[in-house]
């Protein structure tokens, strides 16, 4: 089985195609570039130097959230015009999700820290027995003192990977009071591979939707939709009162 | 013309998800528009993040929608047409970053439109006889450009807005007379009841650029008005301020276009873009090209409001002229007109 692995959550834009036990190609850009302008121009170099024949395809993974709004709709929106092209299905692959699989086979806790801003991360704990993942805390957004919490509680020892770490390196150095290390370079940040490998085991368990029905998961509501519930909350406070 | 040549196009640079197919550039067979009007009416007007979740989520569907109501198969297209600026970034990114992926997927050539060249485009489904040159308003909730259509693809820009575009004047005079969003259609029914001339606002003339618009100055005045009113205690009629504003804009938008089209000596005038379908509007334009022996057009307002046909005429003039984008093709959210 033929899975193609797509990632534009972060600032990494990643293409990658697995096959079976195979990774056939990926291509990972962490650079400031718009994903616009890279994603599918990486998708072709990576077409033309394997010779894929896209309807070979059994499925398209993508990293389907959270991660920023419009990187993940550039990721869906590229997803969501192949699988229509090709009449592929869809893997939603969450972002936390696939960022914990590059770790796959840890003896440690895995825990993903994506930078949400406002001193909050997408984050998420997982547990490896051998190739199996196991969620121990389903990807959320949290304020980073609340994970490491979290964390504490495990009294085990944990990886920390993502382009969290780098930001929120002081206050893990100071709140993680279990043994600790940071993942390296290679497995650090968002990988095509991870979701395209996720991707077909999801896709083994008939985890697929259609195209046209996926959606990225943001883990947050708009701006104008928060103050707009906060505005309606206050005003049902002030007519109970 | 022997072969037919059909395009596809997507259109979403604002909060209508739009997808098309048009025949040979003047025959609409599909123009399905999922409009979200509704729910940014909750906002007071067009809150771009949520309008960029919409389109994600009904893009697909619009696009399949469209094929289905074209009876045609993607592989029957001959060419996809997206809408790359101007417009909301996150929202044109959608249809792009889609265009792309279905063209790449299908293996078809992409074309980049201009979205103020679909609407000029838009006159031409429901007037085969419209060629170029000809002379052409647009005005719309983010636009107003008066442009000489030199040859199909060809745009001169004589004048545009200093300031708000017409339709965003609508929609803050609509607000601060109490009328909502989307203000256009507000304004308009509400003006019936009104005198057009019971107030004398400005028209507004831009100094170093004839045929430049500037309405942000006739805003202020009904926003001076009222509070002025207010100061004194007096009553005002909401009616006759939508009136006299709308006049006001009307005077202004005619005198310029005639002289543009005196000037240059065409003989045929359009108008389009969302504000387009205000009949007060239209009928002064009308009524002014009529006095000169100019020919008039008009789109329906289905062709006026964003939408996707317009994008597939415009898209298919570009691709058979030879232009095709690449796939670093990007949103571009403050395009210019007649650059690439």
């Amino acid at each position: 089985m033929k899975v193609l692995g797509l990632d534009s959550s972060g600032l990494v834009a990643s293409v990658a195609v697995v096959e079976d036990d195979n990774l056939l190609a990926e291509y990972t850009i962490n650079y400031k570039k718009t994903h616009s302008q890279t994603l599918l121009p990486m998708l072709d170099d990576v077409v033309k130097r394997i010779d894929l024949d896209m309807n070979s395809l059994d499925a398209i993974a993508v990293a389907g959230g959270p991660g920023s709004f419009t990187g993940l709709r550039i990721g869906s929106a590229t997803a969501k015009g192949l699988g229509l092209a090709l009449g592929k299905e869809l893997i939603h692959v969450p972002t936390v999700d696939g960022l914990a699989y590059n770790l796959v086979g840890s003896k440690a806790i895995v825990c993903p820290l994506m930078d949400a801003r406002r001193n909050q991360v997408y984050t998420g704990v997982y547990r490896f027995a051998g190739t199996q993942m196991e969620c121990i805390v389903r990807q959320c957004a949290v304020d980073i003192a609340e994970i490491i919490e979290e964390i504490n509680k495990l009294e085990e020892e944990v990886v920390f990977l993502g382009d969290g770490v780098a930001v929120y390196k002081e206050q893990i150095e100071r709140l993680c009071k279990v043994p600790y290390y940071f993942a390296p370079a290679h497995m650090n940040k968002q990988r095509g591979a991870s979701i395209a490998a996720l991707g077909l085991v999801y896709l083994k368990e008939g985890k697929t939707e259609t195209a046209a029905m996926h959606r990225p998961e943001y883990l947050r509501l708009t701006q104008a939709e928060r103050e707009r519930n906060e505005r309606l909350k206050h005003e049902q406070n002030t007519q109970n009162e | 013309m022997s072969e037919e040549v059909k395009i596809l196009a997507i259109e979403s640079s604002c909060d209508e998800t739009a997808a098309s197919v048009v025949s040979n550039g003047r025959t609409v067979l599909s123009n399905v528009i999922s409009s979200q009007i509704a729910l940014h009416t909750l906002y007071g007007g067009v809150v771009p993040e949520i309008a960029s979740r919409k389109h994600i989520e009904r893009i697909n569907q619009v696009i399949e929608e469209a094929l289905k109501q074209a009876n045609t198969k993607l592989e029957e297209i001959d060419a996809i047409a997206v809408t790359y600026g101007p417009g909301l970034v996150g929202a044109l990114l959608v249809g792009v970053a889609e265009a792309k992926a279905l063209a790449y997927g299908a293996g078809k050539p992409l074309v980049g439109v201009h979205h103020i060249e679909g609407h000029i485009c838009a006159n031409y489904i429901e007037n085969p006889e419209l060629e170029p040159p000809f002379m052409c308003l647009v005005i719309s909730g983010g636009h107003t450009h008066l442009v000489n259509v030199v040859a199909y693809g060809k745009y001169e820009i004589l004048g545009r807005t200093r300031d708000d575009a017409a339709g965003e004047a609508f929609d803050k005079v609509a607000r601060a007379i109490g009328l909502g969003y989307p203000g256009g259609p507000k304004i308009e029914a509400k003006a019936k009841e009104g005198d057009a001339f019971a107030i004398p606002f400005p028209r507004a003339k831009v100094a170093d650029g004839p045929y430049d618009f500037s309405f942000s100055g006739l805003k202020s005045a009904v926003l001076n008005y009222i509070n002025g009113c207010q100061m004194k205690g007096e009553v005002y009629s909401e009616a006759d301020i939508a009136a006299s504003f709308q006049q006001a804009v009307s005077d202004v938008l005619v005198e310029h276009a005639m002289r543009a089209v005196e000037e240059h000596g065409v003989n045929k005038f359009a108008i389009a873009g969302g504000v387009a379908s205000n009949q007060t509007l239209r009928r002064a334009l009308e009524e002014a090209c009529k006095e000169r022996g100019i020919a008039f057009y008009h789109p329906s307002p289905i062709f006026c409001t964003d939408n996707a046909a317009m994008i597939g005429v415009a898209g298919y003039y570009e691709y058979m002229a030879g232009v095709r984008s690449d796939w670093e093709l990007n949103a571009i959210p403050n395009l210019k007109l007649g650059e690439r």
